[in-house]
């Protein structure tokens, strides 16, 4: 049957089967909205799939000149062309998962107010203030870290930490404090990445169906047990979905740390010791780079941080499929 | 769900406002109308560059766009001939120049800039003296206390703490970084077999911050910090500089005059035949202050659009005539009257109307 002849039958019929077949051949309005959505649609993938090749392409002579050294080696010098991007690789890592440290109990314990706790008056006004940290630009938060945050943490935490709790003897908090270091970044990460986890995980504990509720009360619950033991873990894969999102950000956030990290290319076990990210390198040196083997050196790690990027994205979807299959059974 | 929507509305618009702020000030130079001449280049001399180029155009009309991407990406533009000229603090290597499409390269200096060291020692009120080997031996580590001995015995009468030294250096790739590594591996040999000079360098020591007020901005917060700086930065926020010993074994402070007088210093190195690609650090003259440089323009010596290429030698000549007094008042050098003139006659190098070779 001719596509003509299908469109005169469903006109003849009536009200006509939504069947995709159907609504192709039923007008070239149709046609065209459906060619136009999915060349958007094919976009994106095929942007992703040619940044990537492009970053690999530029990447591929510091790869084959350094081999698996370019991860593992610790030299950075672009006077002798020797790159190793493994400081870089460790402060990435070690910031973003600090900086999920910090903020996941503050996003949490906000959010669980939000939708619990807080009368619908104080919601919104609350819930806008914690969404608008998300609008404050990078740059900013960098400046507010070095005038504010850095003087605060140098002269109140850190002897706090070290005197006060004296915990100046173990590896994490040796050294000199001089401000600009692990810590200070991951502080500002914290609070950069808040509002993505709360905002997620809000949204999820609104979710959560009233009976649920509504049960865990008429078995004699308190408040506290009924958001730990009915609410919380219903929503538990929504809110792992919001820590991932937090995370994301982190991994490449360059403004702000670059500002406070202090870009140093070493690998410390101290917080207190100036370190470097791969998103942060990349902005201090690229514009000047000098020479292919430092631009592609600079690619490589660009490709790296963008593995490194992906691999936590599977992660974090794993996490939330066996979560949902867990309460699923 | 909506309000989920709105929040990633937010997310797009903070990363927009993100991405922006490195470009900020990069097209301030372009002008509405049409251009008679690009360039891109050097953000050190930007100041002084927009200056000229403005005044240039209420005097004759003639509009000159300049970019101010970094020595690198000058360098790069200048390589495709997408610009009509480029601008770098460190001249360009025989590599660079083996890479320009356009056949060879000159370098015109057009102002002198210098790179001081400061520091932030609370008590102490006069200006520290250092020589080329301390400033070396701070920056590789091996100087680690303020009173150290031989701090001291170039400052005597000045109490100097026990406290840590607490080394500041730029992060990023600069020309500030250039000029000043370039000074240390002229007169510590310690330092060459080390980081050696680049515009950017393995430090053994020290903080990275980005940029003139990154680094002035961690010296200023931290007691016991020393870092470099360019002149100009250092002037216009009031930091304390140090002076510095020079090859006739005078403390010289950095100003308008010290280095003016460096590159006076280093003529007999730019005579006839000199295609000025060199390092003025270290040089004779008892008034001159070691650290400073020149600043070039990149031009191509042959010329194909020769109404371009006679306007851009019209500017240059005017530049070495009266765009030079301007400089000082931007805190920068102006070059000494003798070079100018060489500078001058050497414009008629540029071959216009003429492919390249």
């Amino acid at each position: 049957m001719s596509d003509a002849a299908g469109a005169a039958a469903t006109t003849d019929a009536g009200i006509a089967p939504l069947v995709s077949g159907d609504i192709e051949g039923r007008s070239l309005g149709d046609r065209i909205y459906r060619g136009v959505t999915t060349v958007f649609a094919a976009a994106v993938p095929a942007l992703l799939a040619l940044i990537a090749i492009e970053v690999l392409v530029a990447a591929w002579p510091a790869f084959s000149r350094f081999g698996l050294g370019f991860v593992t080696s610790s030299a950075w010098d672009p006077v002798r062309q020797q790159f190793g991007a493994a400081p870089m690789i460790y402060g990435t890592l070690v910031s973003s998962l600090l900086a999920l440290l910090l903020a996941t109990p503050f996003a949490l314990g906000v959010a669980i107010f939000l939708a619990e706790f807080a009368p619908p008056w104080l919601r919104q006004p609350v819930a806008f203030t914690v969404d608008l940290l998300a609008a404050v630009p990078s740059v900013v938060y960098g400046l507010w870290g070095v005038f504010v945050l850095i003087p605060f943490l140098r002269t109140t935490v850190s002897p706090f930490l070290r005197d006060t709790l004296g915990l100046s003897a173990l590896p994490f908090f040796a050294g000199a404090d001089y401000g600009y270091h692990m810590l200070s970044a991951s502080v500002i990460l914290a609070i950069m990445i808040l509002p993505y986890t709360s905002a997620v995980a809000r949204e999820v504990l609104l979710a959560v169906p009233r009976s649920q509720r509504e049960a865990a009360l008429a078995l004699g619950a308190t408040k506290w047990e009924m958001i730990r033991d009915a609410v919380v873990p219903y929503a538990r894969s929504g809110i792992i979905g919001g820590v991932i999102l937090g995370l994301g950000r982190a991994l490449g956030e360059t403004m702000a740390v670059t500002m406070l990290i202090g870009n140093r290319h070493e690998i410390s076990s101290s917080l207190f010791a100036p370190a470097y990210t791969m998103a942060s390198l990349i902005a201090n040196e690229f514009a000047e780079a000098t020479g292919d083997v430092h631009i592609s050196a600079l690619m490589a790690v660009g490709a790296v941080l963008m593995l490194t990027t992906l691999i936590v994205n599977i992660i974090a979807r794993w996490l939330v499929w066996r979560v949902a299959r867990e309460a699923r059974a | 769900m909506r309000r989920i929507t709105a929040l990633f509305a937010l997310l797009a618009l903070a990363a927009c406002s993100q991405r922006d702020t490195g470009s900020k000030d990069r097209t301030a130079a372009a002008s509405s109308g049409a251009v008679d001449l690009t360039g891109a280049g050097a953000t050190f001399p930007y100041p002084i560059y927009a200056k000229w180029f403005s005044v240039y155009d209420s005097l004759t009309g003639v509009k000159i766009n300049y970019q101010s991407l970094g020595s690198g990406a000058g360098i790069k533009q200048l390589q495709e001939q997408t610009v009509d000229f480029g601008a770098s603090d460190a001249p360009m290597s025989e590599d660079d120049v083996s890479k320009a499409k356009g056949g060879a390269v000159l370098h015109f200096p057009t102002v002198l800039g210098a790179v001081v060291i400061t520091y932030n020692l609370a008590d102490v009120t006069q200006p520290l003296r250092l020589t080329g080997p301390v400033i070396g031996d701070i920056f590789l580590g091996k100087i680690t206390k303020w009173n150290d001995q031989r701090i001291a015995a170039l400052n005597a009468g000045v109490k100097l703490p026990n406290a840590d030294v607490l080394v500041v250096h730029r992060s990023d790739g600069s020309g500030t970084t250039f000029i000043f590594t370039d000074y240390l591996t002229a007169v510590s040999a310690a330092w060459k077999s080390g980081p050696g000079k680049g515009k950017e360098v393995q430090w053994p020591v020290g903080l990275g911050g980005k940029g003139n007020e990154g680094v002035a901005g961690q010296v200023k917060q931290t007691p016991g910090a020393i870092g470099y700086v360019e002149l100009a930065y250092a002037r216009q926020n009031s930091l304390p500089v140090a002076h510095v010993k020079n090859t006739t074994e005078a403390f010289v402070a950095p100003s308008i005059e010290s280095i003016t007088a460096a590159a006076a210093g280093a003529m007999p190195s730019l005579g006839a035949g000199s295609d000025y690609r060199v390092s003025i650090v270290n040089a004779a003259g008892a008034q001159s202050y070691p650290i400073s440089s020149f600043t070039w323009l990149l031009v191509y010596q042959a010329e194909p659009d020769a109404g371009k290429g006679q306007k851009l030698v019209d500017f240059l000549k005017w530049m070495y005539a009266d765009g030079q007094a301007m400089a000082a008042a931007l805190d920068y050098a102006p070059l000494p009257t003798e070079l100018r003139q060489r500078l001058t006659a050497r414009l008629s190098e540029i071959r216009l109307g003429s492919a390249a070779p």
